[in-house]
């Protein structure tokens, strides 16, 4: 048991220590180091040179929303998949049928999504 | 009774100081290591792309430019930070946190050598590295949206269409290899590929996969769209500069080694290897595979949104599921 917990600590180290790293170098470091001088010109949005028109947060057409609502289908597949690939060898012809009508159900879903032009980027 | 062995025999033993501070040691290691790969792997990089464009790389900063990266490390450190009007301030500062710890965090289980001293040997290994990942996308994302800047902004939006796109074929791909090997744990699946032959010649179709939604995930060519530098000048880092910009760099250069490993890990049997050391072998097989990353990016032209889009869906995820379905049926006839 423990042995199983400690190498979950040992991942819990390396978020302490990921965290750790940037905060030192940009906020601890960092400011003893770097210049600061902002200036106007030096702060406005950088758009090819010229004044930037308008404001960036605006209300942006993200086409990726099919992709995304897809991606949630066949992510949640794939973990399904997960645990019935790591038990297979134990399990067999049975879950080898279930999991195969599991994957044709998905592929329809694919094929009615490709065929509704989902997949097109337009 | 406490001796040097403590330290490093911290896997299967109860947790003692000692064990703790040899864990401790394994991670700052780990994490030096990391930096001293990304610094040369880029130096690499240019040098390579150098000498395939008939160029000479570069040659300046110290024997044969040794140090280039290192004055070009020390000249972000000390460069000014700027932080533009008008941006989301809270989430532009954490941005390039969110998408480095994620990329830190999936080295601490990468098998780098035979014996767990630097790396934890969890049961969840493969699944681990793609949950982790996967979190990357929300800094990218973050720091494309929080600049208020127009480039930033697609870059961003592209950025994220591209990772969730090519997120499912890359951990479709890993599940054949976990079929073959019957378990999650990384270093299983290196024993595994011990007792037979390595998994990219049975997965040769699954490697392939793999490889081509691996380097999307990176943002690498030629599917760097969302740093097109031709079209977005940057994209979504577009706003940041100095050491912030670094940990944006760093993240992908990280990324790079992880990918590296896992690829390594998967399908080429790991640290296993005759004669050398499996640390040295595994060394070698990340080389390559850096090699080969560097060597597309001196080839390959960049390709289009849409094309990329369709490419994942239609031939990619069709092509993952069919080899799932063969090697499952192949394990139950043979």
């Amino acid at each position: 048991m423990f042995q199983y917990w400690n190498d979950y600590f040992f991942v819990v180290l390396f978020l302490l220590l990921g965290i750790f790293l940037p905060v030192a170098a940009i906020w601890v470091l960092g400011p003893l180091l770097r210049p600061k001088h902002p200036t106007v010109a030096k702060n406005t949005p950088y758009e090819s040179g010229v004044e930037p028109v308008g404001d960036a947060h605006v209300r942006y057409n993200a086409r990726y929303y099919l992709f995304a609502l897809m991606f949630v289908v066949f992510d949640v597949e794939t973990l399904f998949l997960y645990p019935w690939a790591a038990s297979f060898h134990q399990l067999g012809l049975f879950a080898l049928t279930e999991m195969l009508m599991f994957i044709l159900m998905l592929v329809i879903g694919l094929a009615y999504a490709w065929r509704k032009k989902v997949l097109e980027w337009s | 009774m406490w001796t040097w062995n403590n330290l490093w025999h911290w896997a299967g033993h109860p947790l003692s100081w000692p064990g703790f501070v040899g864990m401790l040691v394994g991670a700052v290691v780990i994490l030096l290591l990391a930096l001293l790969v990304v610094m040369y792997s880029i130096y690499w990089q240019r040098k390579f792309i150098g000498w395939m464009q008939w160029r000479i790389g570069p040659n300046r900063v110290g024997p044969w430019g040794l140090f280039q990266t290192v004055a070009d490390v020390l000249k972000l450190l000390v460069k000014e930070d700027v932080i533009p009007a008008n941006v989301d301030r809270t989430l532009f500062l954490l941005a390039p946190i969110f998408a480095f710890v994620p990329a830190f965090l999936v080295l601490s289980i990468i098998p780098f050598s035979a014996h767990h001293v630097f790396t934890a040997n969890i049961g969840i290994g493969a699944l681990f590295y793609v949950a982790i990942s996967a979190i990357t996308i929300h800094g990218v994302m973050l720091g494309g949206w929080s600049s208020n800047n127009k480039w930033a902004l697609i870059g961003g939006m592209r950025s994220a269409a591209q990772m969730l796109s090519y997120e499912v074929p890359l951990g479709m791909s890993i599940v054949g290899v976990v079929l073959m090997a019957g378990t999650l744990n990384l270093n299983g699946i290196i024993a595994a590929q011990m007792h037979t032959v390595w998994y990219v010649i049975p997965q040769i179709l699954g490697f392939i996969v793999f490889v081509i939604a691996g380097t999307a995930e990176m943002n690498r060519t030629p599917f760097d769209l969302p740093d097109a530098e031709s079209e977005l000048v940057g994209g979504y880092h577009v706003e940041y500069s100095g050491f912030r910009f670094a940990f944006f760099m760093l993240t992908e250069y990280v990324y790079l080694l992880a990918m590296g490993g896992l690829m390594a890990t998967l399908f080429f049997g790991g640290w296993a290897g005759p004669f050398l050391p499996g640390w040295l072998w595994f060394a070698i097989k990340i080389f390559i595979f850096f090699t080969f990353q560097f060597w597309l990016q001196a080839t390959l032209p960049r390709i289009r949104q849409d094309q990329m889009m369709s490419f994942s869906w239609k031939l990619l995820l069709p092509l993952a599921l069919a080899n799932l379905v063969i090697t499952a049926v192949v394990k139950v006839l043979v």
